[in-house]
């Protein structure tokens, strides 16, 4: 089958998001939060909602808790700096010892088929994340979910203006969210 | 009644300043606590904001069990255990909603908001004599109370009333729930509830928010990056003087002491939010004169509901779910007429503060996971707890009620200290009256 320019571009960029996600995977993995940050616009958004067991007539309106709701996080671009420098402090006792971490990224995929992301336009990918943690001894985290992400492309990179993050928890099983999804 | 390892006061040594580790790690004590704790004290459900609506409901928990707090079609609050009457089945799986019946999906008996069993299959047919469907609603508590939005309730009928089960902390709480200017019943929830699990026993949070300055020292890492809604420093706003405030009903209560001065500059970070808050704090001034200064800062109400009063403001329940976990759920509320862009703002604030990824609750949830888990042991369990800081010091003072220690002795456990001597008479009482004595 002979591929289209279209097409072409089409698996080009997405093979460019999908190395982006791989390494920004790894950056948090090996805990260069300072070159994760980087991968953020200034005015990102970084949401994780709640979810909640409700009706099955309310799922569309409150199975996922809303933008001005309570969230597990919602943090700008300073707030997550903060956090950057406080697992840096070494006396955040909560990642102090350090967790051994493992970001897994996977299903991967445009929202829209686009095949062209010019300089300042944005995009909407969706994937899912499987996150394993593993603290001190026997503490053992597995959080899964689902991450809805806007890219911006701002001097030929690519950046994350918007991230809407799901676990598929309603009570959170892990005694605290220190892990960046 | 005494313990499985003899009474409960001879594990908790107040006079001392000495405390067993048995009580945190023991499976019978636990299982006692059930009973002699959560089946008898006033314990919080929710919030009035959370149902406004004939129908609406909230799940939610005393103790262990699963109840419902709703509201009925005349308007009237209810708790009900959430289990149906014919075979157990919870009668509501949501968190929360609207609803004109609880129909259990098991054999479909039905109830109504007010708790009466109304649908029962092929009644007529099957029940000859027929039996009486009144006596077969729903379980509902034994005596609930709204006090300032806030629901509590006992299983127990022989409980005090709600008012003398908290005495005089009574004013510490009432001090929390009110809105910024000092007025009843106007403040609101802010939106659905924070619910994950810690692994530990569920009085490292009580004693905790009781009032134990001495861990401060576990959060300086968020200190030192400043996540506070003024400059950006520290994590709060400066709060004035702190004084502790112990009681003999088993609640601790920190007050902040705010000079009444004619401003008050607090959430600088938001021009809107300060504008709100010193225009609320010029009213408070108006409302309660002198006394408009007096904050309560955090606090814990026996045994397991504590909050923050000042800055973030929240609302805290330890669920216990065993000897060594625990359900914790955050509400966070606001002044009801808050401006949405103020609400905005403090909502940001809050839970950047505290909950799971809570820059400052993470740190205790580490300590406390720990504490619980390394005293678990044989050679452990020998060794009791010390709070002997502050023994024999504080007392009565002129502005705040309860055994108080001021600025001399920040670091006294006093409060913890009552919560575990009130403890132990719970553990060793065999009913309410021979606690009331």
């Amino acid at each position: 089958m002979e591929l289209s320019p279209d097409r072409l571009a089409y698996l080009s960029l997405m093979r460019e998001i999908e190395d982006f996600f791989h390494a920004e995977a790894d950056l948090l993995d090996e805990r260069d939060y300072t070159k994760w940050l980087d991968l953020f616009t200034d005015d990102v958004r970084y949401w994780m909602p709640m979810r909640k067991n409700v009706a099955f007539d309310d799922l569309a309106t409150r199975e996922t808790t809303a933008e001005n709701d309570i969230a597990w996080i919602d943090d700008d671009k300073a707030t997550l700096e903060k956090r950057v420098r406080q697992l840096m402090t070494g006396i955040h006792w909560s990642e102090e010892p350090v967790s051994r971490v493992s970001h897994v990224v996977t299903n991967i995929r445009l929202v829209e088929p686009i095949h062209d992301l010019p300089e300042g336009a944005t995009a909407t990918v969706k994937c899912h994340f499987i996150v394993y943690r593993n603290r001190l001894e026997s503490e053992t985290d597995l959080l899964v979910g689902r991450r809805e992400d806007t890219l911006r492309r701002v001097g030929h990179n690519l950046r994350i203006t918007h991230r809407k993050i799901l676990i598929e928890q309603s009570v959170l099983q892990a005694k605290n969210l220190t892990v960046f999804l | 009644m005494s313990t499985a390892i003899g009474s409960a006061k001879s594990l908790v040594d107040t006079a001392h300043g000495e405390i067993s580790r048995e009580i945190f790690v023991n499976k019978d004590l636990y299982q006692q606590e059930l009973e002699c704790i959560f089946g008898r004290a006033w314990l919080l459900v929710g919030h009035e904001s959370q149902i406004p609506k004939s129908g609406d409901f909230f799940s939610s928990k005393m103790g262990e069990e699963s109840v419902i707090l709703t509201r009925d079609r005349a308007g009237k609050i209810h708790v009900f255990l959430n289990s149906c009457r014919h075979r157990g089945m919870k009668v509501c799986r949501y968190d929360e909603g609207n609803t004109t019946n609880f129909i259990c999906p098991y054999h479909a008996w039905s109830y109504t908001t007010d708790g009466r069993l109304v649908g029962v299959q092929d009644y007529d047919n099957l029940y000859q004599p027929p039996f009486d469907k009144k006596e077969w609603g729903l379980v509902e508590v034994a005596q609930m109370e709204n006090f300032h939005g806030s629901i509590w309730a006992t299983w127990d009928k022989d409980a005090p009333s709600f008012a003398d089960y908290l005495g005089e902390a009574a004013f510490g709480l009432a001090g929390a729930l009110r809105a910024w200017d000092g007025t009843d019943g106007d403040t609101e929830l802010l939106g659905s509830v924070q619910k994950w699990i810690v692994p530990n026993n569920w009085k490292f949070i009580a004693e905790n928010f009781a009032g134990d300055n001495l861990h401060v020292v576990s959060h300086r890492s968020v200190e030192m990056v400043g996540i506070g809604p003024g400059d950006g420093g520290g994590r709060r706003d400066d709060y004035g003087e702190a004084k502790r405030a112990a009681y003999p009903n088993g609640h601790g209560i920190v007050y902040s002491l705010v000079p009444p001065r004619k401003t008050f500059v607090q959430y600088a970070a938001s021009t809107v939010t300060s504008d709100y808050f010193q225009e609320r704090w010029t009213k408070r001034l108006e409302k309660l004169g002198d006394r408009a200064g007096i904050f309560p800062l955090i606090g814990t109400i026996f045994p397991n509901m504590s909050f923050h009063g000042q800055q973030p403001r929240t609302l805290l329940v330890a669920h216990p779910r065993g000897c060594q976990e625990t359900e914790m759920w955050r509400f966070y509320f606001v002044d009801k007429g808050a401006p949405a862009e103020v609400k905005e703002f403090l909502r940001r604030y809050y839970i950047r503060y505290s909950g799971p990824a809570g820059m400052t609750e993470q740190d205790d949830m580490e300590n406390w996971n720990y504490a619980s888990k390394a005293s678990d042991g044989l050679i452990a369990r020998r060794h009791p707890y010390n709070y002997k800081a502050g023994i024999g010091r504080g007392g009565k003072d002129d502005v705040i009620p309860g055994h108080v220690m001021d600025k001399g002795a920040p670091g006294t456990e006093q409060n913890p200290r009552a919560l575990y001597k009130r403890w132990a008479e719970f553990m060793d009482a065999p009913s309410w009256a021979a606690l009331k004595g």
